[in-house]
């Protein structure tokens, strides 16, 4: 099953390749992973999509805790949580892509955020599977290129992760 | 919030240089021997540790020595053992040494020196990535970037590698910076948010254990290094008496529980007892303690939750905890104080009595194939034989280190360990070579104790340079070397799988292990008749103040029984042909 883990750690160097040597040493699947630091500055967030049978994400959970630099972990799965990913696709904007292109760019809430000659530059936000809708929305042809963050995800509510 | 607090020492601060520092620091350790090797990126420490006599240093002939060394003696004193190493191929030297002590979670701290700061990722001359090389083979590890980080993260270093599951900490330390000067103030406690072990069990768990205890049929107690390393086997022992259950170790547990006493089953696992190995599959209630259900332990895993049973799991480590098998009582924290709750609570339950009378009958009669037994010879020493013998000569009672392949094998199932500590070898990693320097960590650490360093002749050449270090400080080691001119571990699975196809098993142009001996001054014996044999050891062990190396040429074609094959399950083993024979001929 796709699991969403989130994770602090101390905001030390080489944090992030504990993290990344982890997941290829011991055979974990990553989707997606993106990290940056929090408002309190000694610390890191993580994000990591993955996905494994249940004991496969039990054992990524302690194997992350027991990481040294890890302050601590959450499964989001493990309740209510939202989650989004940004998106960044230039789409050809020629002909009958011209409009074709604003439009669906508005069906799924996304921006035009640079406009040249030949291309769009959209912006693109939602659950990894809304963009994912999208580029099977469009015209494959159209796509010149595309640029995802990987998800971000945070609990619902009353779910905090801090220190 | 702060990251981590280090409450420091009222004492009065002394500027000083980094390496001076260091030196400081190892001092307020404690430590005693820094095993190490000096070269460019480290020459500011050795100059500094040049001028204290707080610590001993011991020059080896080669860095991977150096860390076996350390952890040997981590092993057999349970302090923290201590590496420094310079960089590059230094640094890299001591990755095997590291690998070996973080497989088999031993508490070692290496010191490597780097190239100074500013040639950090310039390839500078002997510079290597230790942070990244070793960061799969650690438990933690520091690049450490200014003097005044210096002695914190020494702190933080011997702190994690000593506390919760043990394990090898690298501080690598760049040169500039052992020259540059800060004030010297030495933390006295270490917190971590970020790491935290859990040391006390949760008192519901061992309570809800101590009942299924209590209840068992069919009871076995399996324990592990994790006993050994946590210092709980005298609780154990206590438990295991007060209720009467069949106890087996681990490879790494052996000691954790006395093997003459008439409870102990024998080690399990691939060559393991057939008692043990089928108490282990039989039963219904086993209690696990420091050990990690190892594929050479359990076998084939589906053969192994096919059989029904209910499984406690004591362990320090989460992640140890239904790795490999699901357990149905978990319980996180250090043996010594969960054995000691689960031991206050035995005693507090009105009904003490187990009843597995017979039990213990099926176990006798399981005991009665002998899977021990080998055919003695008079014409060919029987390298079971000499372990015997070793056992018998030194009353017990040595530290015995061995190498890796069938020689480690049979001192684990021949030499009988009654106490924890004394049996130091590489389980986890199976690292051929540690034999030697194992046994140079465990003489340093008890001067006056028998040494015996069991080998094969294919190992005992992977750190055969150590015999000058073991003459540089007069170390008294007894080598037992099972000279069998095979890599016979390899050659008995080529025997058995490969169709007796023996492929570069056999090793040619061994040098005259006396003379090699001799030429380092030590004293080098040859036995090849099993007459000799004991008058030998005794000779040997007589020596108190000598080296002696005992080159025994042994059965070459002998082979390691039981085997549990690969892929077979811990009740499928293969017996010795005379256990065999003692099967068919009862049924
Ligand atoms: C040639 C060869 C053959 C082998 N054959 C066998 C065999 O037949 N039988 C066998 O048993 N092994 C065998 N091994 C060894 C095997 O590979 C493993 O190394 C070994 O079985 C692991 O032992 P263990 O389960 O005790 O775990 P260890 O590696 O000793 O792990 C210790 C466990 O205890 C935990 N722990 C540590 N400290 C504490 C504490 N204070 N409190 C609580 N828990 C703690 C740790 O978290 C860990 O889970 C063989 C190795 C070789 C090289
Ligand atoms: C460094 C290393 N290389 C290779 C191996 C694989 N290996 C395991 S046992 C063994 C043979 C050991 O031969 P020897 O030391 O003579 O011991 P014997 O089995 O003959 O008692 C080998 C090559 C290993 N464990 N370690
Ligand atoms: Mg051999």
């Amino acid at each position: 099953m796709r699991h969403i883990i989130s994770l602090l750690m101390e905001n030390e160097a080489g944090a992030l390749s504990r993290v990344a040597g982890l997941f290829s040493a011991r055979g974990y699947n990553i989707e997606s992973l993106t990290v940056a630091a929090t408002e309190d500055a000694t610390l890191s967030r993580m994000t990591i999509v993955t996905t494994g049978s249940d004991d496969v994400i039990e054992q990524i959970i302690k194997q992350l805790n027991k990481l040294i630099d890890v302050v601590k972990v959450l499964d989001l799965n493990d309740g209510k949580h939202i989650e989004r990913e940004l998106m960044l696709v230039k789409v050809k904007a020629t002909g009958v892509f011209k409009d074709e292109m604003k439009r669906m760019s508005d069906i799924f809430r996304g921006r035009i955020i640079d406009v040249a000659d030949n291309s769009y530059t959209i912006e693109l936000t939602g659950s990894c599977s809304k963009l994912d809708a999208f580029l099977e929305a469009i015209d494959r042809s159209a796509i010149l290129e595309t640029v995802r963050t990987g998800a971000s995800g945070i609990g619902r509510g009353d779910r905090i992760l801090k220190v | 919030m702060e990251a981590s607090t280090l409450s420091a020492t009222d004492t009065p601060t002394q500027s000083m240089t980094g390496a001076d520092i260091v030196v400081h620091c190892l001092n307020e350790e404690q430590v005693k021997f820094v095993f190490g090797y000096p070269g460019g990126a480290v020459l500011h420490i050795y100059d500094a540790l040049y001028k204290q006599n707080g610590f001993k240093h011991i020059l080896v002939r080669h860095e991977q020595a150096a860390v076996h060394a350390a952890d040997a003696y981590a092993r057999a004193t349970g302090d923290v053992g201590v590496a420094l190493v310079t960089s590059g191929p230094g640094a890299t030297n001591a990755v095997t040494g590291i690998a070996t002590a973080y497989m088999d979670s031993v508490p070692i701290v290496v010191i490597s020196g780097q190239v100074p700061v500013p040639a950090i990722g310039m390839d500078a001359f002997q510079e290597v990535d230790m942070v990244g090389v070793t960061r799969p083979c650690v438990k933690h590890n520091f690049l450490v970037k200014h003097v005044k980080d210096i002695a914190p993260t020494i702190k933080k270093a011997f702190y994690i590698a000593k506390t919760g599951r043990p394990g090898p900490v690298v501080v690598d330390i760049p040169k500039d910076i052992t020259a540059h000067v800060a004030d010297f103030i030495y933390p006295k406690t270490v917190e971590m948010r970020s790491y935290t072990p859990i040391l006390k069990g949760h008192s519901g768990q061992i309570k809800k254990a101590v009942k299924l205890l209590l209840n068992a049929k069919r009871p076995m107690i399996y324990t592990g290094g994790g006993l050994v390393l946590g210092n709980g086997a005298a609780e154990l022992v206590k438990l295991a008496k007060a209720l009467n259950f069949p106890v087996t170790n681990t490879l790494m547990g052996l000691g954790g529980y006395p093997a003459t006493d008439p409870q102990f089953v024998g080690m399990l696992g691939m060559h393991g007892t057939y008692e043990a190995n089928m108490a282990m599959q039989h039963c219904d209630v086993l209690l696990a303690v420091g050990a990690r259900f190892d594929d050479r332990v359990i076998g084939n895993p589906k053969h192994f939750t096919g059989q029904k049973r209910t499984i406690i799991h004591l362990d320090v480590d989460p992640s140890s905890i239904s790795k490999r098998v699901k357990v149905d009582v978990p319980i996180v924290g250090d043996v010594q104080s969960v054995l000691a709750d689960m031991n206050e609570i035995l005693a507090q339950e009105e009904n003490q009595t187990t009843d597995c009378a017979q039990w213990w009958q099926q176990i006798q009669e399981w005991r009665g194939v002998k899977s021990l037994d080998y055919q003695y010879s008079d014409s060919v020493i029987k390298p079971q034989y000499v372990i015997e013998k070793l056992w018998e000569v030194t009353k017990g009672d040595a530290y015995v280190t061995s190498d890796v392949g069938q020689h480690q094998m049979w001192a684990a199932q021949y030499y009988k360990f009654d106490k924890p500590r004394r049996w130091i070898n590489s389980g986890g990693l199976g690292t051929m070579g540690v034999g030697l320097p194992y046994a140079m960590g465990c003489q340093f650490a008890d001067k006056n104790a028998q040494v015996a360093c069991v080998t094969g002749e294919g190992s005992i050449q992977m750190n055969i340079q150590e015999l000058s270090t073991c003459a540089q400080y007069g170390l008294p080691i007894k080598v037992i070397l099972l000279n069998n001119r095979y890599l016979g571990m390899v050659r008995q699975w080529q025997e058995f799988f490969y169709e007796n196809r023996y492929s570069e098993s056999y090793m040619d142009s061994l040098p005259d292990f006396v003379k090699l001996a001799e030429s380092y001054g030590h004293v080098g014996m040859r036995i090849t008749n099993p007459a000799d044999v004991e008058g030998a050891l005794k000779e040997a062990f007589d020596r108190k103040d000598k080296f002696v190396f005992m080159d025994f040429l042994t059965d070459q074609k002998e082979n390691v029984f039981p085997m549990v094959e690969n892929g077979k399950g811990l009740s499928e083993m293969v017996l010795s042909p005379m256990a065999a024979n003692r099967m068919k001929g009862e049924q």
